[in-house]
């Protein structure tokens, strides 16, 4: 049924359709409404959970990890630097197989104290074994949880995800949101069967000791987990369009790419921008095109590559920096999926810390990277350095 | 043996980690010396030394890994420390 709705509202709703059976959260902007949704669903009977109140979210996470390994459907939401706080359990819940979602209301990563969005706290936590899915729209949002969920529990691929959505952007924006129902969402989504769980009775312990002689071939196997989510995303993706007409199996998308010269890349609630942008500069006759990445890890390198093997230059938008690198994740992950081809890549970083970007901008940036500039922060005030 | 997934494991599982192969220095006993007061099995951090049917000491090699306390506390001095050629 479609509905206007707050992102936030949207997400915890499809969070609750979901049937989580534990949620442990600590609230902190932009993620505060999400939460705050899921415990009024959980007070009013709505949603049959355990909501467990924390102190912070290193506990927040913590219960999550317990409550997964005894075999219930776990959820959280967080931020920046609650996120960051996570980051020790973060790493342990992938290696420890728990297919954990957690929202990421993406915001900016202090110092400076900034509430306000860009993708700094999910990239940081890029190499943690997480899946992560970015959203464009809370119509995605929304969606890419059931996917998540579906995803991450596979046999094959048993990894916890991010699920993330530019922060206020998207969290505090209303837009209309087709939301399922719960007969759609049981169809499509089963009760959560691990093959192993904490058992008094049958008792297993979880994310042991490995000395050298076994550390190597754990991270092998979370690897290659990665790469089967592929297969698992393409199928249940595919699964979810032919069930409610949103097709989800691709980790990318393309907006006017088959004819494109110029190809835009981006992630996220910019994407809409670029779109908009993309058909004003082809009502100019300037032929550019846009490759959303939906799916950050796995990283969509093969698809990349082939995606934008005829294009005559790339144009990747990244909302972080890795600082001291040549620019954001994704123009280093692009580049290195453009590796033996003479395609240019040029990064731009770019709406950090909530900075605002207009369609002047995304068409300012077409125009530097026909000059061949780039690998650059871009918008930055001179006034101010 | 087969990887389980995220490290998991059932009871018992220490079993299979020899910490034998961590030992640089190993334990030699000296049945001559020893009085069989049995300190070093009570000190012995690791509960790899059993008592035998005569009623001394002996480490099991697989899982000592060489720590050495036995061999400070052993009130005969019994128990020599040697370094182990791998």
């Amino acid at each position: 049924m479609m509905e206007i709705t707050e992102g936030s509202h949207a997400v915890a709703e499809a969070v609750r359709l979901c049937r989580p059976q534990v949620v442990s959260a600590y609230p902190i902007t932009p993620q505060t409404h999400i939460v705050e949704a899921l415990a009024d669903f959980v007070a009013n009977g709505t949603l049959d959970a355990e909501y467990i109140t924390v102190e912070n979210e290193l506990s927040a996470l913590s219960a999550c990890v317990g409550a997964s390994a005894t075999g219930s459907r776990t959820y959280s939401a967080t931020t920046s630097q609650g996120l960051m706080l996570m980051a020790e359990v973060v790493f342990n819940a992938a290696g420890m197989r728990l297919p954990i979602i957690m929202s990421i209301a993406n915001r900016a990563m202090g110092a400076p104290l900034s509430i306000w969005n860009d993708m700094q706290d999910s990239i940081s936590l890029r190499d943690a074994g997480w899946l992560q899915f970015y959203a464009e729209d809370n119509q995605e949002a929304t969606d890419l949880h059931f996917l998540a969920y579906k995803v991450a529990e596979d046999p094959t691929v048993q990894l916890p995800a991010f699920v993330c959505f530019d922060g206020f952007i998207l969290s505090h924006t209303y837009e209309p949101v087709d939301v399922l129902s719960q007969e759609q969402v049981d169809s499509y989504l089963p009760k959560f069967a691990p093959a192993e769980r904490l058992d008094a009775k049958d008792p297993i312990s979880f994310g042991m000791y490995a000395t050298p002689d076994y550390y190597l071939e754990f991270r092998y196997e979370m690897d290659q987990a990665q790469k089967r989510a592929k297969e698992a995303i393409a199928k249940y993706g595919k699964e979810f369009g032919a069930m409610f007409g949103r097709d989800y199996s691709s980790l990318i998308e393309g907006y006017q790419l088959d004819d494109a010269e110029t190809a835009i890349v981006a992630m996220g609630s910019i994407c809409g921008t670029v779109k908009d942008a993309i058909d004003e500069m082809r009502a100019d006759g300037k032929k550019v095109g846009l490759l959303k990445i939906r799916v950050f890890r796995p990283f969509p390198s093969e698809e990349i590559a082939k995606a934008l093997a005829h294009v005559k230059r790339i144009a990747v938008l990244d909302k972080n920096i890795s600082l001291g690198a040549k620019g954001g994740a994704a123009a280093i992950e692009v580049r290195d999926a453009m590796y033996g081809s003479d395609t240019p890549v040029k990064g731009y970083v770019l709406g950090l810390g909530g900075r605002d970007i207009r369609k002047k901008d995304i068409k300012e940036i077409v125009a530097l990277s026909e000059k061949g500039a780039g690998d650059q922060f871009y918008g930055l005030r001179k006034e101010l350095i | 043996m087969a990887l389980a997934t995220g490290c998991r494991a059932r009871p018992g599982k220490s079993r299979d980690n020899k910490t034998g192969s961590w030992r640089v220095f190993k334990p030699a006993f000296d049945h001559e010396k020893c009085s069989k007061c049995g300190m070093c099995r009570t000190l012995c951090p690791e509960g790899c030394i059993h008592e035998d049917a005569e009623g001394f000491f002996d480490p099991d090699y697989a899982y000592c890994k060489g720590c050495g306390i036995c061999a400070t506390e052993c009130p005969k001095k019994a128990i020599a420390m040697i370094q182990e050629e791998k």
